[in-house]
């Protein structure tokens, strides 16, 4: 069994299937789960998080219909073994998708090309 | 996957009261929760499948197997939890398994040292000196003794600390781990429900009001709050139910992105959760 640490929260707007799927799948990008991994069964993530096995079973489809995961019948479901650059492909995505959300609020506050550079160099240089 | 438990426009007429067309089917491996206001019907249709009160009309099947023809067989299978009533009071806990046991065919008795363990019960001490707690862990010590695949419970929690309770849903969640047995739980404790609940079934005034997962529920319905103006502007007609106030109006919605639209945001959304759920869809039949 994998470890991964999952943590729902029943205050929110996003649905807890929906959280689930972004955590999996996040260990999965991140690279801490690996191909063929096997997952907690459905039953037994339903249980330590005390949520409805409907809940799990609909995480679990959800992140199978992406490709992140497959299941076994009769012996559960596991980490998908995708080939590395489509996972190098879903991380620059996932960032450059950040990035466009960055641009249009520079835009909407006038910022140009030139200045967001700059901060995005003054940024860099704070992180080191 | 064949249902464990079926009824299908199952009526029973009272004098004052009747249960009218109840249908409602649940699967191996999950727990539904059983919820409505007192008088609803829910003992009524529990009583029903369990053979203690005849039924007018309709059909109840078992582990696919119908309730009348069939009810030796069933019984078998059956755990029945309620916290009163089926039990010699006079008779200590140890004194009235060695009764019991022999009638079920599958009875373990290292299943129950185990869970009398667990559940703290004393062997030597009279079924009248139980609190109501311990009968309830009792029965539910027998029920899962004679490795019954579907439990069915009334009102179990209803006078239970909150400790207990705890400790009581954690067991029901072990109990469905491996997807053989269901159970039926019949609550107006619906924070439990929200807890392990797969499916809810809503009776009230004798008559099912929805039997639906609790994901589909949270799902369809949305809180609503906000000015009363709001109101007036077609936005009643995607109201279930209602309670206004002097100072704005709280109310259970469906179709979410149409109501968004039209109260352009001058109303707050909240996730309901069962009671609140429960107690709008019962206002909103009344209203």
């Amino acid at each position: 069994m994998v470890s991964i640490d999952i943590i729902i929260t029943n205050t929110g707007e996003v649905p807890i299937y929906q959280q689930i799927v972004e955590q999996i799948k996040g260990a999965v990008l991140r690279g801490e789960l690996r191909p063929d991994q096997p997952l907690p069964s459905i039953r037994l993530l339903a249980k330590e998080l005390e949520i409805s096995v409907i809940t799990t079973k609909r995480a679990y489809e959800e992140l199978e219909k992406e490709g992140l995961i497959y299941t076994v019948p009769g012996k559960g479901s596991f980490v998908a073994d995708f080939d590395e650059s489509r996972l190098t492909e879903s991380r620059e995505q996932l960032v450059a998708e950040k990035l466009k959300e960055v641009l249009d609020t520079a835009e909407l506050l006038g910022l140009g090309r030139a200045e967001l550079r700059k901060i995005f160099e003054r940024v860099l240089g704070d992180e080191k | 996957m064949k249902p464990i438990l079926e009824l299908s426009n199952v009526s029973k007429r009272y004098p004052g009261f009747s249960l009218d067309k109840v249908s409602f089917s649940l699967e191996p491996g999950y727990i539904m929760g059983f919820i409505g206001p007192n008088g609803a019907g829910k003992t009524t249709t529990i009583k029903l499948i369990m053979n203690l009160i005849r039924r007018d009309q309709g059909e109840i099947r078992v582990f696919g197997l119908d309730s009348l023809q069939h009810e030796q067989e069933i019984k078998q299978r059956i755990g029945f939890v309620y916290d009163e009533g089926h039990f010699y009071e006079n008779l200590t806990a140890a004194e009235m398994t060695r009764l019991i046991a022999p009638i079920y065919r599958h009875w373990d008795w290292d299943f129950y040292e185990k869970y009398t363990r667990l559940f703290d019960l004393p062997a030597r001490k009279k079924l009248s000196a139980f609190s109501r707690g311990m009968k309830m862990k009792y029965a539910l010590a027998v029920a899962l003794s004679h490795r019954a695949e579907l439990l069915i419970m009334d009102e179990p929690t209803s006078g239970l600390d909150p400790v207990v309770r705890s400790e009581f849903l954690d067991i029901l969640r072990d109990v469905i781990q491996d997807e053989r047995c269901s159970v039926l739980l019949s609550s107006h404790i619906t924070s439990d429900l929200d807890q392990i609940a797969d499916y809810v079934t809503l009776i009230d005034g004798g008559r099912i009001v929805f039997s639906k997962s609790k994901e589909e529920l949270l799902e369809e319905y949305v809180l609503i709050k906000g000015e009363r103006s709001l109101l007036d502007s077609g936005l009643r007609d995607h109201i279930v139910g209602l309670k206004e106030s002097q100072f704005g109006f709280e109310g259970l919605i469906t179709a979410k992105e149409e109501v968004q639209r039209l109260a352009e945001g001058r109303a707050v959304f909240a996730r309901p959760n069962l009671e609140e759920i429960m107690l709008h869809c019962i206002r909103g039949k009344a209203q």
